[in-house]
């Protein structure tokens, strides 16, 4: 797998004859992760499914580019909010999905699923069905389903908002190191999880909205916790999203 | 031992209803070509158990055959209709105007053309279970959750796979409560073929016995069918739940 940056530019969503947003563009390097923060009903989510080309029923419209010029479909991840395994399928037959849903999954892909499930640390659940697993287990299966397909570009839309705190964290560094050199969009309503996870973070406000950019800790990912940079980015960052003018599609602005 | 012990409230009910209803014939003395007494019947029942194994014979054939070609047509109609998009359009308002079809009505006709054998009966047991389950499957094949959807397009999923791999055990639970409905439906079915034209089944004798004020018979056979029914819709409700062994009802029990 060879990494790959993107960049989309004109990108226009209309919500009931409004835009959202209008003549957006953004580029992605190749191997960074960016955290996309935005209050509810900015559209960042819109956006998410807008790249990854899954169906919004509002009218939109997006241009793609690749840093290879060719197109992304078929070469990116799509992790959501919730893990979204199928109860019929073992955990090891969840991994393999996406093979099952291509074709058959070989031996060797089978194999190579449960060095996933290894590196996840679920091996001896392989064999279970999801219901018996925990949030966290249940989203570190997704986790490894996402692995399995080697994408260069990976979207999650609010991957760990489902799990407890605690839980997250420790999510957190295992997607970090897991997904590691791969280009990451991540949509999220978390500040801290934007800031321990990102090399960029973009901020969708205003209406009709628009991107901007907040600068990040230093270090490495997954920054630390108490990290003092990080604490006291949090509150700023909270601040910025507290003050961005709420983008409700209710009326009054 | 533990089935006992989870069927015994249901015996109590079933026994003392029985139990009234033998104090009812006894105390009001009401003649047994009108109602006859719990035990009457089941004295019909050993009398008669001969010609009553017959019938029931007959009847059990149209109604299982009925039930199994309701089903994989409703079913394979159901995919189709998810499969290809131009059919819906065809398809669904003849579906919708067969339905408004009362079969009762139908029954004579389907006398006349396929004469007064089982198939008759196997076609009425049939079209009475077969839109039901097509639209059961189909309401469950249209409502699988957005989320497996997008991820089977961003999986690079074809419509094939996506139909079978995640949109048909989606529909499972929709689809089970479909074959326990049509379970119970087809002997409906069955049983009115029986009653508009034929020689043999369980709703001829009925009929028969009815002319000949044999209503202890009716009673044993009517209770024939009752069993029958139950036992087939228990049967139906095992083999879905076999189908779906992830199933939350099933996971506590066996882990």
């Amino acid at each position: 797998m060879t990494s790959l940056g993107f960049s989309l530019s004109h990108a226009r969503l209309a919500f009931s004859g409004q835009w959202l947003f209008d003549g957006l563009s953004a580029t992605f390097a190749a191997g960074s992760w960016t955290g996309l923060l935005g209050r509810s009903g900015s559209g960042k989510s819109s956006l998410l499914r807008m790249i990854a080309d899954l169906p919004i029923p509002d009218t939109h419209a997006l241009t793609l580019t690749t840093s290879d010029q060719r197109p992304l479909a078929g070469r990116l991840a799509w992790m959501a909010q919730q893990d979204q395994l199928l109860p019929w399928r073992k955990v090891i037959d969840n991994v393999l999905l996406g093979p099952a849903l291509r074709g058959r999954p070989t031996a060797a892909q089978r194999q190579r699923a449960m060095t996933l499930l290894d590196e996840v640390g679920l091996s001896d659940k392989a064999e279970q069905w999801p219901k018996t697993l925990s949030g966290g287990q249940r989203q570190r299966v997704a986790l490894a389903r996402t692995l399995f397909e080697d994408a260069p570009v990976v979207l999650m839309d609010e991957p760990f908002s489902a799990v407890d705190a605690i839980t997250r964290l420790e999510l957190h560094e295992l997607a970090a190191r897991l997904l590691a050199g791969r280009t990451v969009l991540l949509v999220t309503h978390d500040p801290l999880e934007a800031l321990r996870l990102s090399d960029r973070i973009l901020i969708l406000s205003d209406q009709p909205a628009s991107l901007s950019d907040f600068e990040v800790p230093g270090g490495q990912r997954p920054r630390a916790l108490d990290a003092p940079d990080v604490q006291r980015m949090q509150s700023q960052l909270v601040a910025r999203l507290h003050s961005a003018p709420h983008t409700n599609n209710e009326g009054s602005t | 031992m533990s089935v006992l012990k989870r069927l015994w409230p249901a015996l109590l009910g079933i026994l003392s209803i029985l139990g009234l209803w033998q104090v009812l014939v006894v105390v009001t003395g009401v003649p047994g070509y009108v109602l006859p007494s719990p035990l009457s019947v089941m004295q019909a029942f050993a009398s008669h158990q001969q010609l009553l194994w017959h019938h029931a014979g007959i009847t059990v054939i149209e109604i299982v055959a009925g039930l199994l070609i309701g089903c994989i047509s409703g079913l394979g109609t159901a995919l189709a209709l998810a499969r290809f998009h131009g059919l819906r359009r065809t398809l669904l308002p003849i579906l919708l105007i067969s339905q408004a079809v009362p079969l009762f009505a139908l029954a004579p006709i389907l006398m006349l053309w396929l004469g007064y054998g089982m198939t008759a009966k196997i076609v009425m047991a049939t079209l009475i279970i077969y839109f039901p389950v097509a639209s059961t499957c189909y309401d469950g094949l249209r409502q699988t959750p957005q989320g497996w959807l997008d991820l089977a397009q961003t999986l690079g999923a074809d419509r094939r796979r996506r139909l079978l791999r995640i949109q048909l055990p989606a529909a499972l639970p929709a689809l089970a409560s479909g074959m326990r409905m049509a379970a119970s439906a087809a002997p409906i079915g069955a049983v009115i073929g029986e009653w508009v034209g034929s020689s043999q089944g369980l709703g001829y004798l009925m009929l028969d016995a009815n002319a000949r004020m044999q209503v202890d018979l009716m009673f044993a056979a009517l209770l024939i069918l009752v069993t029958f029914g139950v036992a087939l819709y228990f049967t139906t409700d095992a083999v879905m739940r076999r189908l779906m062994p992830w199933h939350e009802d099933r996971i506590g029990a066996t882990s």
